[in-house]
This record gives structure tokens, sequence and C-alpha cells, in this order.
């Protein structure tokens, strides 16, 4: 029992320090990690318990008002320990810390698969090729245990392509392209962040990548490649029904976020507030303008909310069709045409 | 009236500043029509020229430059240090040349934009304390964190160092003043015009600067009219802090009473020659980032426009050169502080006094080789990464030197545990911790997982907060007595270090566990998973903050009514506490002679400096024994 606890407390240490070790890099780096805390926890005990002593043993008492210590000035024997020890330590680390960054950051082998990485204020486009062609989406799909590039790139700003479940990041710098690669090593969905402030949305500048075996992968992919290939919607289902589906659930295949995340509309039962209320705002508007605001949410803001929140991908996260079914839904929905 | 806009004042001041916004307004308007350009008034070119020029003309009017005017247009001045000195509190603010009024001016000043900082952190605290949006927009958000850093940073940290030194470092190397009276009143003055400057741009439209301290281009670039006032007021503060550091090299080499060599100078007095010398040598670079920003805003220069031509990471890699050093600028006084404050409580010579020297030259040199170690996941070319992890773990070794000597001092002392000595070693334990995270964050693998997260906020803060911070609140309780000549209230002291140590833990320490785990920094909105913690830490970073104001009240209160001090409370032998609390104006009635080492307590009969005509007495130090046995 004993045992079993201290496994659980180890468990739980590593759980709440580092998210899902999901690429080949994770588990070394959390070692390397696990090796620095051992090195770095005994030098704080040793100079906080040396000061906790010193206060303790050598404490001003009552009558010792106006004594003086003994007029130690120093000891060259001590003062050569404390260089070489930590120059040993410091030159192990480092050593240590080289051989590991050469090895996670090792070129990929020829015929590695690319994906382009684009950031734009505030969110992130994924370019995968397939064998149908490029696919884009507004999330990331990889196949497990196969290494992947990443080649990162902005238009705008500066921003930081970074999946923490993947232990890597690197800056996504206007004018030049960065990369990095790796192997994903867990099956699973896990957050892409934006790492470098870029303005209003940063915040919000989140996704999703999400980790498949290399069948489910490729057959995800084919089915991405289809519905981007501007083909009329899946058969059977009707526009409207389409539209409603995309303003409720948004597409998870592409990372196109519901549009009832944030809107209220009376039609479609959604109450959210953080953007402004569709029944209200669109009442004087046509398809034409709602299409508009779908696509360029950032040229006209209503007063009281701030710019740049809402996703600007929805022209390539949504095809045409699935666009004018969503519109065409809303413009019914607000205007009482359903 | 008249007679009042005449003589150098807030009047004149007033009446500057308008006629330089008409300045300012006739250029702009006037070059605009002669080039043709329409429209011929354009509201951001004449705000960005007024921010450039207003500052001088207020600068001008409140007396900044009479009296280099009056001589360099050859007409009769007057040497009667007539602004020379503080007789009443008026004096405070007026353009005085008193080293030890100017250093409280800034110190006072320093504090307020503490205080306006702190309230800052505060709210961006109130802001996070749970997922989404609690009362402020993005944007109000990203200007408010980034005005918190730019303040504290700027308008606090830098210039209240600058400010303690000012006081404490001329009466401790035995000088009547700075070597520069009239230009240490004007780098004092451009303070409050840089801090002035970065509060009003919360007015400006579309808000205030929200890039960050950093202002990474192209972000900077394409901000609204908010970032010039980032980008202008940093150049005043800059200038400020280049001004002071000729000031205290100057005044150091050449002004030391007779006897101080350089290894009898306070620790203190090393401390700001090596911090002068990273500001005169980095602070440039930072001027010349913001300039090249501002030429890219204003007039389309394409420094950074990969488009125009221009180079993203060139600003990182500018700016970096100066803020890394920027870091030591911010520690290396403190240091100082510290081994005053050490040698004093503990009644002890400073363990390794030659070491503590030479390594503050290390850091300083080593300081300019490690900037890019902020850019690990620039994008910069791959090869700069392992050489800057080697230096910048280096730098560990001096600072572990100075480390373990300050522990090594305290050892068979006898420790007096008021409240400078608790702040010091407090300092000591939370800094050691700052050191030991930035070893880790040298360390490219890992530091391609935790930068830009909150385990990077959790470093900083323990190396500005519990290291500078801590340092600088030993010094400001330290020297309150001699500043003030009164006793601050010891109690309040120490419940007011043991409010900010507990909390200051509270707060920070968690930072580095949701940095970890992958919570980046800079957002106003955060994933569900880190609510618990972000509560935790913004309950606890309000009481951090409440807890400012108790020392507030204790120096507001003891500074009015507190007991007389009399002028060496603390059994002291450096030179400042040889003198009257606080000094007379002229500090000294007869320059004194340096006789031995700073810190001999414990040397029976030692003295550091004898005033006067009295002859010096030998005295058996080590430093000394070849001539004590010649007697």
């Amino acid at each position: 029992m004993v045992v079993a606890s201290a496994i659980g407390i180890a468990f739980m240490l590593a759980l709440n320090w580092f998210p899902a070790q999901a690429s080949n890099a994770a588990p070394k780096i959390d070692t390397f990690w696990d090796v620095l805390i051992i090195v770095s926890v005994p030098i704080f005990v040793a100079v906080t318990s040396m000061l906790l002593f010193s206060i303790w043993r050598w404490r001003q008492r009552p009558g010792e008002e106006d004594l003086d210590g003994p007029p130690i000035h120093g000891s060259t024997k001590l003062e050569v320990i404390w260089t070489i020890i930590p120059t040993i330590i410091i030159a192990a680390l480092t050593t240590y810390a080289a051989i590991l960054l050469v090895d996670i950051q090792a070129a990929p082998a020829k015929g590695t698969r690319v994906v382009n990485v684009n950031g734009v204020q505030f969110a992130w486009g994924f370019e995968t090729p397939t064998p149908a062609g490029t696919v884009k989406t507004a999330k990331l799909y990889l196949p497990l245990n196969e290494p992947v590039k990443f080649n990162v790139r902005s238009k705008d700003v500066i921003h930081d392509f970074w999946v923490p479940a993947f232990r890597l990041k690197v800056d996504a710098v206007p004018g030049i392209t960065t990369s990095y690669n790796l192997t994903p090593t867990k099956l699973g969905t896990f957050d892409v962040v934006c790492a470098e402030l870029c303005g209003l949305g940063h915040a919000y500048m989140r996704q999703t990548v999400t980790v498949l075996t290399p069948e489910r992968y490729t057959a995800v992919m084919a089915g991405l490649a289809r519905a981007s290939g501007a083909t009329a919607p899946a058969a059977g289902a009707t526009a409207d029904a389409i539209g409603k589906q995309i303003f409720v659930a948004g597409n998870p295949a592409t990372g196109a976020t519901a549009c009832g995340a944030c809107h209220a509309m009376k039609a479609a039962g959604t109450t959210a507030a953080t953007g402004p209320n569709l029944d209200e705002m669109l009442k004087g508007d046509n398809a034409a303008g709602i299409l508009e605001m779908i696509v360029y949410p950032n040229k006209e803001i209503v007063k009281g909310y701030s710019k740049g929140i809402m996703p600007a991908n929805y022209a390539s996260s949504l095809t045409k069709a699935q666009l004018a079914a969503l519109v065409k839904y809303i413009d019914q929905s607000v205007h009482g045409k359903g | 009236m008249a007679a009042k806009i005449r003589q150098p004042g807030w009047y004149r001041a007033l009446a500057f500043s308008i006629l330089g916004v008409l300045v300012c307004l006739g250029l702009s308007t006037g070059l605009r029509a002669a080039f043709s350009v329409d429209p011929v008034y354009d509201g951001a070119s004449v705000l960005q020229i007024s921010l450039l020029m207003v500052p001088i003309f207020f600068l001008g009017g409140i007396g900044c430059f009479d009296y280099w005017l009056r001589w360099a247009s050859g007409r009769t001045v007057v040497d009667d240090h007539a602004d020379h000195g503080a007789k009443s509190w008026r004096d405070y603010f007026k353009v005085n040349t008193d080293h030890k009024v100017i250093g409280i001016q800034y110190i006072c000043v320093s504090f307020f934009f503490m205080f306006i900082g702190g309230l800052m952190a505060m709210l961006v605290r109130a802001e996070l304390a749970s997922p989404g949006r609690q009362f402020v927009d993005p944007n109000t958000y990203n200007g408010i964190f980034s005005i918190h850093a730019t303040l504290l940073i700027f308008l606090f940290v830098i210039p209240v160092f600058a400010g303690i030194a000012n006081y404490v470092l001329p009466l401790m190397i035995g000088a009547p003043d700075m070597a520069f009276p009239r230009l240490n009143a004007l780098s004092f003055w451009m303070l409050p015009v840089a801090g002035t400057m970065m509060l009003l741009s919360f007015l400006a439209p579309g808000g205030s600067f929200a890039a960050g301290w950093t202002a990474y281009a192209p972000l900077s670039v394409d901000a609204p009219i908010g970032q010039a006032f980032f980008t202008i007021a940093v150049q005043f503060a800059g200038a400020s802090s280049i001004a002071t550091a000729l000031n205290f090299l100057v005044t150091i080499i050449t002004m030391r009473a007779p006897g101080m060599t350089f290894f009898r100078m306070p620790l203190l007095v090393w401390a700001n020659f090596s911090t002068s010398l990273l500001v005169v040598i980095a602070t440039p670079f930072i001027a010349a980032s913001q300039f090249m920003v501002l030429l890219d805003r204003a007039l389309g220069f394409n420094f950074f426009n990969p488009s125009g031509g221009g180079d993203v990471l060139m600003y990182q890699h500018v700016f970096w050169f100066y803020s890394h050093p920027a870091v030591y600028i911010m520690l290396l006084p403190g240091f100082g502080i510290i081994s005053e404050v050490l040698a004093t409580r503990a009644r002890k010579p400073v363990f390794g006094y030659r070491m503590m020297a030479f390594s503050l030259l290390a850091i300083v040199l080593l300081g300019f080789t490690v900037w890019a170690h902020h850019m690990f996941v620039s994008g910069m070319a791959d090869w700069i990464r392992i050489p800057m992890m080697v230096t910048t773990a280096i730098i560990a070794i001096p600072t572990g030197i100075k480390i373990f000597s300050w522990v090594a001092t305290l050892w068979r002392g006898v420790l007096k545990m008021d409240t400078p000595m608790l702040w010091a070693v407090g300092f000591i334990s939370m800094f050691t911790l700052g050191g030991i995270s930035g070893v880790m964050l040298a360390m490219v693998p890992l530091d391609i997982h935790v930068s830009d997260t909150y385990f990077i906020v959790a470093h900083i803060h323990y190396v500005l907060f519990g290291g500078s911070m801590f340092t600088i609140m030993a010094g400001i309780y330290f020297w309150f007595p001699k500043m003030t000549g009164r006793m601050y209230n010891e109690r309040l002291g120490k419940i007011h270090f043991w409010l900010t140590f507990i909390f200051f833990n509270v707060t920070f320490a968690p930072m580095h566990l949701i940095g970890v785990e992958g919570m980046p920094r800079r957002v106003s909105d955060y994933a569900e998973q880190f609510a618990t913690w972000n509560m935790i830490i913004s309950i606890s970073s309000f009481i951090l903050g409440l807890s400012s104001l108790i020392f507030l009240y204790n120096m507001v209160v003891s500074w009015r009514s507190g007991p007389k001090a009399v002028s060496n409370p603390w059994n002291a032998l450096t030179i400042e506490w040889q003198v009257s609390s606080p000094p007379p104006i002229f500090n000294f009635d007869s320059i004194p002679s340096v006789v031995g080492g700073p810190y001999e307590y414990g040397v029976p009969g030692a003295v550091h400096a004898v005033f006067g005509d009295a002859k010096p007495k030998a005295v058996p130090v080590a430093a000394g024994a070849g001539a004590a046995e010649a007697d």
C-alpha cells in the first residue's frame, strides 16, 4: 500500500507539471526537467537552510547589542570550492542540453510529410498535402508515429506555433519560414496555442490538433479533400439542415467555430453573449451583408464589442456551399422567414 | 503673473508647454502645406511631433537649461548655490542641484509610479481571476499589462536605484555632490515626463500602447497611435538613465575622498560603478530600436517590414542587446545594497570583498554576451542557441559567488534581525530561486517548451520582485533614518516584510506550475484547466498589493512624526553615517580622509574614515597589515 501511494504521488506530480506526452520529444524533455529538478532543489535547500541555521544560531540576543562578529575577511579555499563546483554542474548541464537539443531537432528524413502552418490575426490555418491535393483546414490532423515537419509562416505579425503536449514551439515570423519536426506518439486531441503576443485576439488564438491512426488519418483527409473540392453538400441533407448544423455545431472537421457558441439567435435557441445578438444586429441586413460580415468580421464592429475576436477564417474553413447554406439559414431565421 | 512666467518654475513650464504644442502644430501644418500634402492638418502628425518636442519645452520652462543657456550666450552666471538644497517641501518641486534633494525626488516619483504599476497588476489579476471576460476588453487588458511592466521597469526599478545611489553614493565616497549637479537635475526631470507620457497613452484614440513592454515589431509598428507614447517616453527614460550613469562614473572615478582607493570603496559604490558601465554601453540600443519603430510608424521607413526589405528579427536582436543587460541594471545596485545591509546588521566584514567586486565586473562583461537567450524560439539562426546557452549558464558562477559570500557573511556574526535585515535575507533566498529557474530557462530544450508561458512570468517576478524589489525595500528601510532624520516603525516594517514574503510566494510560485502545464503569458483568457490556480493567485496578489499600504503608511507617518534619528543608528562604519541625519546641505564641513576598509567590523578600534585635521591613526586591518608592522 505504501509503495502504491508512493507511485501514486509520483504519478500525480508528473501529471501536475506537464501536459500529456504526445511527441517523441516530450519524454526526453520531461526527463531533462527531472534532472534539472534533482540538481536544483539541493542548491536551494542548502542556501536556505544555511540562512535559517545562521539566524537560529547567531541571532543577536539581549545584551549583545554592542558585540561585533569575528573579522573574517574571506577564505580562498572556500571561494575556490564554490567557484569550481557550480562550474562543473554548469558544464555537465549544458553538455546534456546541447546533446538533447541536437537529438530533438535532428533534420527530418527525406520525404517527411510537410504541413504548412500559417498564422494570421487570430487563427491558425493548416495546409496538408494529400494524394488528392493540398487540404486547407483550421484544425490540424496528424497520423500517429509518422514524422512530420511544420513550415511556419505569418503574413501580419509574429505568432508562435505551440502544442504543449508536443513540448515544441517556434515563432511564425513575417518574411521568413521557420520550422520544426517531430513524430506524434499519442492518439487524441491536443491544444494548439499561440504563444507570442499578436494583438487583441491573442488569448483566443487556440485551436486543436488531432492525432489519428494512419488508417483513420487517410480516410479523414480523403473526406476533407472531397469536401473542400467545392462539390455539392452531403447528399440527402437539405441546405437548411446544413445551415443550422453549422450554426449550432460548427464544422469540427475543419475547425470552423459554431456561430451559436458566441452569438444568441432565437430560432437556433442559442443564448451566448460573447458576440452581439444576431436577431437585433442583423435586422436590417440582407444575405449579401450577412455573408460579408461572416467572411470579414473586422470590417464593422458593433458598439461595445472588440475587433478581432471573431475568427476570420470562415472563408477557408467552410466551403462555398456551406457558407451559402449558413447565410440562407441565418437570413431566414433573423427575418422570421423560416 | 508676468514675473512668475519669466522665472523658472511650474507657471513657465505650463506656458512653455502650450507654446511647444503651438510650435509643433505650426511645424506640422506648415511643412504639410509647403509640400502640398492633403489634408494640411493631421492630428497624428501633430501628436507625434508634440510628444517629441513638448517635453523639451517643459524642461526648459521648469528651468533645467537656464544656467547652461546663460553661460553659452555669454551672460553673467551666478554661482550662489541658490538652487542647491531644500529649505522647505516646496523646493522638492523645483529644479534643484543638491544630490540629496534629487535623490528624494527620484525615490518619491519612482514609488508614485510603483503604486500605479502595482494597481495595474491588480487589475490584471482581477481579469485573470477566472476564465472568460471579467470586466475589461482584450485591448484594454493588453494595455494594462503593457503599462504595468513598462512603468515598473522604466519608472520604478531603474530610477529608484538611481535615486538611492544619488542620495547615498556621494556621501559614501566623501564627495560634496555629484560631478555634474545640473545634469543630475535634468536626468531627474526627464522621469516624470516619461512616466506621465506613458499614462497619458490611455487617452490616445485606439487605446494605450498594448504590445507589451517588449513592443515587438511589426505588432508595435501596426498598432494605434498609443504605441507612439511608449516609443517616445522610452527615449526620455533612457536619456535620463544614460546621463545619470555618466554622472555616477565621473563622480566615482574623480571625486573619491583622499585615501579611498578602489578597494576601499563600499560595495554599493562598486555596484553602481558596474551598473553605470552597463547603462552607458547598453541603453543607446533600446533608444535605437524605438527610434526605428518610430520611423517605421510615422514615416514608413520599413526597417521591420519584410515586404519592404526590412527584417523582423533585427528588432529583437537590438532590443535584447539592451534589455538583457537591463536585467542586471535592475539587480546590481540591489546587490550593493544587500552587501551594505548584511555587513552592518551581521557586524562582520563582507565575506570575500574582492571577489564580490570582481564578480560584479564579470556580470557586466558576461551580461553583453547572452541577449539571444530571449530568442531561442524566435526563428533566429539555429547555431546561435548553444553558445548563448553556455554564456547564460556561466553567469550563474559569479552570481553564485555573491550568494555564497553573503551566506558566509552571516556565519558567526551577531545578527540583528530588524526590517532591513529581513528583506536582505529574504532576498538571498528568493533570488536563489529566481536564479535557479534562470539556469533552467537557459537550457534550450526546456526553454523551447516553457518560453512565453507563465513559467517566464514566475521567473521574472522572482528576479525582479523577490530580487530587485526586496533589495529596494532593504535599502529604503536602511537609509530612511539618514534621508529623513527620523526612525521608521520597526513593527510595521516587519509586518510589511512578512505579508509581502508570504503572499509574494503564494502569488508567483504556482505560476511555475501552470506555465509548464501549458498556460501562455499575456492572455486575458485561458483554458478551464488553469482556473483554480488562477483564482488562488489572484486572491493572494490582492493581499500582496494591499500589504504595500502598510509600507506607505509607515513611511508617511514616520517621516512626519517618527522619533528623531541619531547620525549613526546602525553603528556603521561607512562615511554617510558619520555625518548628521539628514546631512548638512554641502555634506561635509571638512573633507574626510579614508584610512581603512569599509567593513572592518570586529576589528578593535577600526575606522573607515576620519574628518578634518584629526591625524589618521594607524589601523591594524588586513589590507594595511604591512604598514602596521612598520610602525
